[in-house]
């Protein structure tokens, strides 16, 4: 098939599917295009749409690809709407959300440690949002459910992956720069062994 | 008590009562600052001190917080757990602090600093809200999209119309009126109690969270087995118990369990 026939046709794909739409969605309707040639195209394409349509917009969302209007018109989409903005998550919610986020696979009384305080009704709250799943259980005494992030949570905050958050570290240097002269001192063991399961997956 | 944590006046202690004392004796005027949890009061504590946090003056913030917290217990708040633990760490570190290092301990010469363990804590939590600013941000700039409305729609089945007495009251008619209808044939006399069909109704919704109104009536019961079970729920809807909610105005109504 032609690569200009082809973006036709993933454009029109993108615009009719009601979730992401992944690589592996793609093979099954092509399945005698080449891969590498789908995903070159699915690229220029939005490369070429995102350049001349300024209302929406085609990124890459949790591992798919997906269209949807761009966040500097919502007032007038929300007044002909007539929607106010959704409830937002608590920052209790937001708090341990973050925690998960970073350290996922993450217990019950990890995250208390973390936060100083008790998370239950916040973690509730996101496994009711489907933004976090169970994990299985931890291999240690008492057998800990274990939580990571959900594909609903890469939606709900625009992700393409996990990667595209910013690594802790990043935090840490904000941190620096408010507090002023302490970047300089770093404390024992706050660089060592914890950095490696600081990376999100 | 868990996530809405105590709140703490955000004016410093002494000034917050002279303030009080002075003017309205009589009125509390208290200007409240969620903390969500014990760390979130020193990081707080901390910042408007202007500490280095790798020197917190111990003593200083131990007082503080103490302050603080007999503050929230003046104000009738509820003082969990976490804020007393976080309290005697704080003491023990102090303590620490006034006790030279033992000459006979063995280990590493150079003493670790008793507030290390209390300063990683902290740094690692401002991290983590620093975190969730990002998340609070992405989240903003996400809600502000909208993508293929068919995806939107199929959310928002669910939506739901609250019921009100008078709609309970419609549906309770309607169903007296089909049982009218029915022959029903008493042959012994039972009682039931309102505690009783409390109780039932109870445990029937610990199964299931959520029953229509329907449902009750759907076997044949006597006419006195409808009254009742009409006031139970009267009665759980006045206690809090439940919710009764519609989907549709004249549907059927839905009796949702309060969590």
């Amino acid at each position: 098939m032609e690569k200009s026939e082809l973006k036709q046709i993933l454009q029109a794909l993108v615009f009719v599917a009601d979730e992401p739409l992944t690589l592996n969605q793609l093979r099954e309707v092509f399945p005698d295009e080449d891969v590498a040639l789908l995903k070159d195209s699915m690229e220029e394409m939005i490369r070429e749409f995102n350049e001349f349509h300024k209302g929406m917009e085609i990124r890459e969302i949790a591992s798919g690809y997906r269209i949807s209007t761009r966040p500097e018109h919502h007032e007038w989409v929300r007044r002909y709407l007539k929607t106010k903005p959704s409830a937002k998550l608590s920052l209790a919610a937001l708090e341990t959300l973050a925690v998960i986020a970073y350290k996922q696979p993450v217990t019950f009384p990890e995250i208390l440690e973390i936060r100083g305080i008790k998370s239950s009704t916040a973690v509730k709250t996101l496994l009711d949002k489907k933004l976090i799943e169970t994990r299985g259980r931890k291999k240690v005494v008492g057998r800990p459910i274990l939580y990571g992030t959900s594909t609903d949570f890469l939606v709900h905050f625009g992700l393409k992956d996990l990667a595209e958050l910013p690594t802790l570290e990043e935090f840490e240097e904000l941190l620096h720069a408010e507090t002023g002269s302490v970047s300089e001192i770093t404390p024992r063991g706050f660089n060592g062994d914890e950095q490696d399961s600081a990376e999100p997956k | 008590m868990e996530e809405q944590g105590p709140a703490a006046p955000m004016e410093s202690g002494t000034a917050f009562q002279d303030e009080t004392a002075e003017e309205t004796p009589e009125v509390l005027k208290v200007k409240l600052d969620i903390f969500e949890g014990p760390l979130d009061l020193l990081l707080h504590l901390i910042r408007k001190e202007e500490i280095d946090i790798y020197d917190i003056p111990i003593a200083r913030i131990t007082e503080r917080y103490l302050e603080y917290l007999q503050m929230m217990q003046d104000l009738n708040i509820n003082v969990a757990g976490e804020w007393l633990v976080m309290a005697s760490t704080l003491i023990l570190i102090k303590s620490r602090m006034l006790l030279p290092p033992d000459p006979e301990a063995p280990g590493t010469p150079e003493e670790e600093d008793p507030r290390m363990p209390l300063v990683q804590q902290l740094l690692e939590h401002q991290k983590f809200k620093n975190a969730a600013q990002m998340l609070y941000e992405r989240e903003t700039i996400e809600l502000a999209v909208w993508e293929n409305p068919k995806t939107e729609f199929r959310e928002e089945e669910e939506e739901l119309i609250s019921a009100t007495v008078f709609d309970l009251i419609k549906s309770f008619h309607a169903v007296v009126q089909r049982f009218q209808d029915k022959i029903v044939l008493e042959v012994e006399h039972d009682t039931v109690t309102l505690e009783q069909k409390l109780l039932e109704l109870r445990s029937l919704l610990a199964l299931q969270p959520t029953l229509y109104f329907s449902s009750f009536f759907e076997r044949k019961i006597s006419k006195l087995h409808l009254i009742v079970t009409f006031l139970a729920l009267l009665e759980m809807v006045r206690l809090r118990e439940i919710l009764v909610y519609q989907d549709r105005i004249h549907s059927d109504i839905k009796i949702v369990k309060v969590a």
